[in-house]
Formats: structure tokens, sequence, C-alpha cells
């Protein structure tokens, strides 16, 4: 860890590097330690991944339309599905959940930024370089092809000699590095730099969700680190974690991996709870129902979503005694989840709802999720799962949760907060007739999944025979694929169109009910003018309508200045970029066995800390009171 | 980091950090011991740890982390005091057990490996070597550290406003003690038991 030793603000030129201070152009996006343009720059990858995802998955799904197809050869369909899972949980999904942390998490609290902003700006690079090294291998000889959880023995040397397997595990290790300090960044951000008034109780359940979420991410990420780093000392120094000749008990790594792959469902369905939960209220014009239970149910999740990892393995043989425990905890779970769902539609219920996209989305993704919490709770009983295991009904049932449940509200919280993001508004037509493309599409491609799971179709096999039924699903679901790319597409066209021509936002376009909706769309770049001050949950919506919350009350004060130092800008730094691409001549180097390359990134990081330490957070002050933008300060 | 503006804790984020990042540590080093404990006993092939382990040499080795850990105390306890030689005499001691805990693992690892113990060899030394390995690469941040601390002292004197930065160092250093403590016990002590 590099913890800043220098407590003044060094001056700038104090380092090895002239500490940039662009306003614009390219460069500037890679010095930025901005909490919004990291934020967006998070967004922005995560779509680019998700697209190659899409690829992925269509190509699958064309391999699948009819019996014995020949689109894909076996080893080329390994490494789809292999990309398209490792894709959409580590490089799209859970970074498009992070991005928002790093643009709202701030802004709902009334904080500056970050606690830790070039530590976020290093998190963003290593995650960039992560998924880059990962895709690069299908230039390199063939991308991984285990499965998104590159079972033991199945990526040993012996079995995998190729390349594919080392840029899985280096990827992910240097990925979850990325990873574990923002988590730990939000962590700190969201504990110390609440706005005045701001007690735990009145933190607006996003960012709620996110620090639940956070700190699942710092007990979830070791014991994966761990178990990459035992396979990456195996096939680069001939360790014996994972060979069974020598007394080594493969199931090892299943322990390890589920035991970060259950909490890892949570760290990517948390978020999508905190989106939901500030899209319902808004569009139903009411204050969510029970916020006390939604939060406690969370923190429940929290804790609970790491007592389940064995329901993932009920068929490895651990015993009648093992699986009932864990059988027991998987139903545990299910209450909270479901209690959230009841909040939800108890919101809804009897408010003036206004059927925006954002809301549509929203509400889909409430029917879907539970579809998949059903499905869940069917797998984890242990009969039941020892039919459906490894089959298409376990797809099926996790497509419904990470795509119609994570995906769809994240979808929601796109166009919530676009108009925020860009000061645009997207276009409501196009975007609810991409809807009615994307999610009946999505419902097209998973439900007849079931179906084929039943009747016997496993996952992860390139083909299946005619004349066995499975005809009629497959190619329903293949035609699927093709009304939800439309939707897909409709919804790339609606932002590239809303950044064009959108019409202009305002501050509030939804009438919102937290503070991010309080600034300027898009925010300056200190954020808020002044220091807000909160005096009630939803604590833009108490300043507004007053009345409606307490009676007839007078709106005490929403803001107060900025203290004599006024707002404190910290300055961009080239360190964050540097030693995040450092990560590059790492991850070649332990590839190829390059100890050279290795050793001169090892030598980066070591100097680096010395400069990032030394150079200091530095930056600027705005004047208190804030008025004053600098030039061209917006993000 | 340190702007002036509003916070609604009293901590310092940074040692909030380091107190987050320890937690998480943890996470790293329970999942090396658990792998040790699942491969215990498992290894088909010699030296077995009763073998090679020498309890009299590391019990030595232990004292002395122990001790640099009371000398990080005094070093933090001085610097509260602004007693300047103080708190570099006590920081360079910590720096200085630190690094011949260290010179005694190079040697232990020496010694295994003359006796046939190697990471390949067997799952006691890819598993032994892995645990111990990662725990001496912490204390060899920690001593590099501290010696960092030392020379930025020399180049700008600390003061007693400075702490908080001494003390994230002792929480990162007292840590990776306590765990040197648990590895102790699961790795060389049950082995005689
Ligand atoms: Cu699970």
């Amino acid at each position: 860890m590099a913890v800043s030793k220098v407590t003044v603000a060094a001056p700038a030129g104090s380092g090895v590097f002239t500490r940039p201070n662009w306003d614009a152009g390219w460069l500037s996006w890679l010095t930025t330690v901005d909490h919004k343009r990291l934020g967006l720059l998070y967004i922005f990858t995560s779509f680019l991944f998700m697209s190659a995802a899409s690829i992925e998955a269509f190509l699958i799904r064309l391999q699948l339309a009819v019996p014995n197809n020949t689109v894909l050869n076996p080893d080329a369909y390994n490494q789809m599905f292999t990309m398209h899972g490792v894709t959409m949980v580590f490089l799209a999904i859970m970074p498009l959940g992070i991005g928002f942390a790093n643009y709202f998490v701030p802004l709902q609290i009334g904080a500056r930024d970050l606690a830790f902003p070039r530590l976020n700006a290093f998190g963003y690079w290593i995650y960039a370089v992560g998924g880059l090294f990962v895709y690069s291998s299908f230039f390199l000889g063939g991308a991984p092809d285990a499965g998104w959880f590159a079972y033991s023995p199945l990526t040993s040397l012996s079995n995998n000699p190729g390349n594919g397997t080392d840029f899985y595990m280096i990827g992910l290790f240097v990925g979850g590095i990325g990873t574990l300090v923002t988590a730990m960044n939000l962590i700190v951000t969201i504990i110390s730099m609440r706005a005045p008034g701001m007690t735990m109780m009145r933190v607006p359940v996003f960012t709620w969700m996110m620090l639940v979420t956070a700190f699942m991410i710092i007990f979830a990420f070791p014991p994966l680190t761990i178990a990459l780093f035992q396979v990456i000392m195996d096939r680069t120094f001939g360790t014996l974690f994972y060979v069974p000749q020598a007394g080594a008990m493969p199931i090892l790594w299943q322990h390890l991996f589920w035991i970060f792959g259950h909490p890892e469902v949570y760290i990517i369905v948390l978020p999508a709870f905190g989106v939901i939960s500030e899209v319902i209220p808004t569009f139903s014009r009411k204050p969510l129902f029970g916020y006390p239970v939604i939060i406690l149910s969370g923190i429940f999740i929290g804790f609970m979503g790491f007592a389940v990892w064995s329901h993932h393995m009920f068929t490895t043989g651990l015993g009648p005694v093992v699986n009932t425990a864990f059988a027991l905890t998987s139903f545990v779970i299910g209450i909270p989840t479901g209690i959230k769902i009841f909040n939800w539609v108890g919101t809804i219920w009897g408010g003036k709802v206004v059927f925006t996209t954002s809301m549509l989305y929203a509400i889909s993704f409430l029917i879907t999720f539970t579809i998949g919490g059903i499905t869940g709770i069917m797998l984890a009983v242990p009969p039941f799962d020892a039919q459906a295991q490894d089959s298409y009904f376990v797809v099926a049932h996790f497509h419904y949760v990470m795509g119609g449940g994570a995906l769809m509200a994240f979808f929601a919280g796109v166009y919530y907060w676009f108009p925020k993001m860009s000061g645009k508004m997207m276009d409501e037509r196009i975007g609810k007739l991409g809807f009615w493309f994307l999610v009946p599409g999505l419902h097209l491609i998973f439900f007849p999944q079931h179906i084929a799971g039943l009747m016997g179709m496993p996952r992860r096999t390139q083909t299946y025979v005619a004349g066995i039924g499975l005809e009629l699903p497959n190619l329903l679901s293949t035609a699927g694929t093709f009304v939800m790319m439309i939707g897909l597409i409709l919804l790339a066209v609606n932002l590239v169109h809303g950044l064009l021509r959108g019409k202009p936002a305002g501050n509030d376009p939804w009438d919102g009910r937290t503070l991010e909706w309080a600034t300027t769309s898009p925010p300056p770049h200190h954020d808020f003018d002044r220091q807000p001050v909160v005096n009630d949950r939803d604590a833009h919506w108490v300043q507004k309508y007053p009345e409606s919350v307490h009676g007839h009350r007078v709106p005490e004060s929403a803001s107060e200045p900025y203290d004599a130092n006024g707002i404190h800008m910290p300055g961009q730094s080239w360190y964050p970029f540097i030693m995040g691409i450092a990560f590059l001549p790492f991850s070649y180097g332990l590839l190829y066995h390059n100890f050279w390359v290795l050793g001169l990134s090892i030598l980066i990081f070591f100097v680096g800390t010395f400069g990032w330490a030394f150079e200091g957070v530095g930056g600027h002050h705005l004047p208190a009171g804030g008025h004053a933008h600098p030039k061209g300060a917006r993000s | 980091m340190e702007s002036g503006h509003y916070r609604s804790t009293k901590l310092p984020d940074i040692k909030l950090m380091m107190w987050i990042f320890l937690a998480s540590d943890t996470m790293f080093f329970g999942t090396l011991i658990g792998t040790y404990l699942v491969y215990k006993g498992r290894s088909l092939v010699g030296p077995y740890p009763v073998e090679v382990l020498d309890i009299p040499l590391t019990t030595v080795s232990t004292f002395v982390l122990l001790m640099s850990s009371f000398l990080m105390v005094l070093a933090l306890h001085a610097l509260r005091q602004d007693d300047t030689f103080r708190f570099r005499l006590w920081t360079f001691g910590v720096a200085f057990f630190g690094s011949i805990f260290l010179g005694f693992q190079v040697y232990e690892f020496a010694h295994f490996v003359d006796l046939g113990l190697t990471l390949q060899g067997n799952l006691f030394g890819t598993t032994f070597f892995v645990l111990t390995g990662t725990h001496g690469v912490h204390v060899t941040i920690g001593v590099i550290w501290l010696l960092s601390i030392l020379v930025h002292s020399f180049v700008k004197p600390w003061t007693s406003k400075d702490e908080v930065y001494l003390e994230v160092a002792g929480l990162y250093w007292h840590f990776v003690d306590v765990v040197w403590i648990v590895i102790f016990t699961v790795v060389y002590l049950v082995e005689f038991a």
C-alpha cells in the first residue's frame, strides 16, 4: 500500500513529472483524478467490453441455433463462452456499478471527491489494463477456454498447455487489485466524507448499497486473488497447489473460487438494488417504503453472502450434512431479497407512477429478478440441483439474475442519470421502443433455456443432436438474440443521439430526491458551489417540498459556504496512469517468463510509489463560496 | 485528503484506509494459512515438517520480530513527545530488527533447500514457502517504508504533527507481527505439539 506520507501539498513540479493542469484535450483524461471523469471512463469502458461480450454471446447462439451446427468449432466455442462470462462478470457489469459509484457516491453524500483521488484513477487504469490484457489473448494464441470459473484441474499446465489460462489468471489477478483499492477508497469516502447532517440513516440507498458492496469486495476478492496466484505459481514456477499426483486437492480451487464467487453475485446485484431504490421512489413520487428495512436487509445479505458458497458445489460429494447446511443458508438469504421486492412494490403502490423508460426498466427488473430468484431457490434444493446441475436451467437462472436483474437495473440507471452526467435528455420514444425489444428479447432468449435445461441439455457443450426435443427451445433462444440486439442497438443510438441532439436537461429533470440533483447538469468540476447541509433523508426533496414531509415547516439551510480554505481541488497526476500501465510489462513478463520485463515493471512500481508519495495530493483551492469557475472546468 | 473539507468522523482518512486494508489483508493471509492447513500432512514425499523445522532458531527470530513491535511503540511515543533523536533511533531499531528477522528467514530458506525442501518438491514445500514468503515480502515492504520515513525525517524534520503517518506505518508493522505469531503457531509449534 502506498500511503502518501507527505502532509503538505507539494508545489507543482516537485516530482519527476511536471504536474499537469489541463482542463481539456485527451491528455487531460489520462491524468485526471476527478471522480466524475473516472466514473465516465468506467462506464464507457464497461460498455466497450459489454459490446465484445454481446458479440461472443451472439456467436454462441448462432452456433446453437440448429443441431450439429458448425459456426464455431469446439475449441472456439470454449473460448467464446469463457470470454463471454469473464467479460460480463469482471469487465462489464461489475465495473458499470463501480462507474456509477464513482460518479454518484460523492455527489449523493455531498463530498468533493473520493477520499483518495489518485488511488481512484489508479484503480481505473488497472481495470482497463487487466481487461485489455485478457482480450489480447485472442491475438496471442487463443483466449481462455476453461469456463469463467476455470475449475482446477482444467487449468493445469498438462491439461491446458496454451497461454489462454495464463491470460485469465494474470488478467484477473491484476484487475482484482484495481477493484480492491477502489472498494477501500469507497469505504473511506462513505464513512468519512458525508456532508454535515448526513447521518448513516440519511445516506441515499445507492450509496448505502455501495458501502455494503465495497465491504464485500475487500473480503471476497482476497480468496480469489490468492487462488489465482496459486495457479499462476503452479503454471509459472512449478508449485503443486493443484497437482493431484502430489496429493493436492483440486476441489480447493472450487471452494476458494466460490467463497469469492457467491459474494460476487451480490457485489454485482447490490449496486443494482441501489439504483432501483433511487429510480422507483423518484418515478413513484413517494419516499422509499421501509428505508431502514432496505438498508438492514442489504447488510444482512452482505454477511450471509459469505455463508452460502457451497450451493455451487452440491454435486461434488461434500455429503448430506454440508449440503443441508448450505441449502438452509441459501434459503435464508432469499428472505432479505424478498423483503426488498416487497419494499419496492410497496413504494410503487399508491404512488403517482411516471412511466419513463428508466421506470420501465426498473419494473422489468422487479419481475425478471423475481423469476431468477425463484429458480435460485429451486436450485438451492440439493436433490433438484443434482438434476439441474450443469444444465441450461442453471444458465437460464443466472441470466435472469445477472442480465434480467442487474443489467436491467443498470440500464434504468443509465436512463435515470444520463441527464445529470451529460446535461442532456435521452429520447423517450427511442428509449421505450428499445425497451420493448430489449426486455421481451431477453425473455425470449432465456425462458426457453429453462425447458431445454430440464430436458437435459448440458451447458458448455458445443452442439446437440437432433430429435430429442431441443430444436425448438434453442431456435427460440437464438431468435431472441436478434430481438434483444435491436434493443441494444437502439440503446446505443439513443446514447449517441442524446449526446449530440438531446434537449437540455436542467438541474433536476426528474424532480429527484437526492443531492446529485441539487447541482448543475453536468456538475461543475468542483461539484457543489457551497457545502451541502443535510436535514433529513431525501435531502434534496425536503428542501424542495418541506411541507410534504413534516407538515408545514420552514425550510432549513440547504448549504453553507465552504470554510476559509475554499474548495480544495486535488492536482492531476501522471502516476496513477504510469503505475497502472506498468501492469502491462508485469503481466506479459510473467506470462512469457521474461523476468527482465517483469523486473522492469517492479522497478517502475518501486520508483513510482516514491514519486507518488512525494508528489502529494497537490492541487489548488477555489475561493470559499466557490462561484469562480476556473476556465473550462466542466467535466 | 488534507483539504480541510468537512469530515463526518474524527478518524484521519489514511488511518481508516489502513484499517480497511488490514481487514482485507487478513483475508489474504487467511486464505494462505487455510491452504496450508488443508494440505497439512498430505505431502507424498519428504522432507516433512518435523524433519526440517528448527524451533529454537525460529523462536529467536520470532522474539526479534516481537521486540521490533515494542520499539515501534517507543518510536511513536518519542515522535509524540517531539523527541527527534529517540524517534529516529527507535525507527531505525524497528527497521534493523525487521532486517534481522529477514536475515533469519533467508538463512532458513537456504538451509531448507539444502535439506531438499523446495517449492516444487512436495506440498509442504509449496505451501510453506508461499505462505512464509508472502509474509517475508510484507516485512520487506515494512522495512523499506520505515527506512524511507527515517531518511525523510532528515530531509524534512518530523514533528508530532506528522504522528499519524508513523502511526499508520506502525499499524501495518504490528499487523505483520501478529500474522507471524499465527504462522509460527500454526506452522511450527503445532507440528511438535
Ligand atoms: Cu451462489
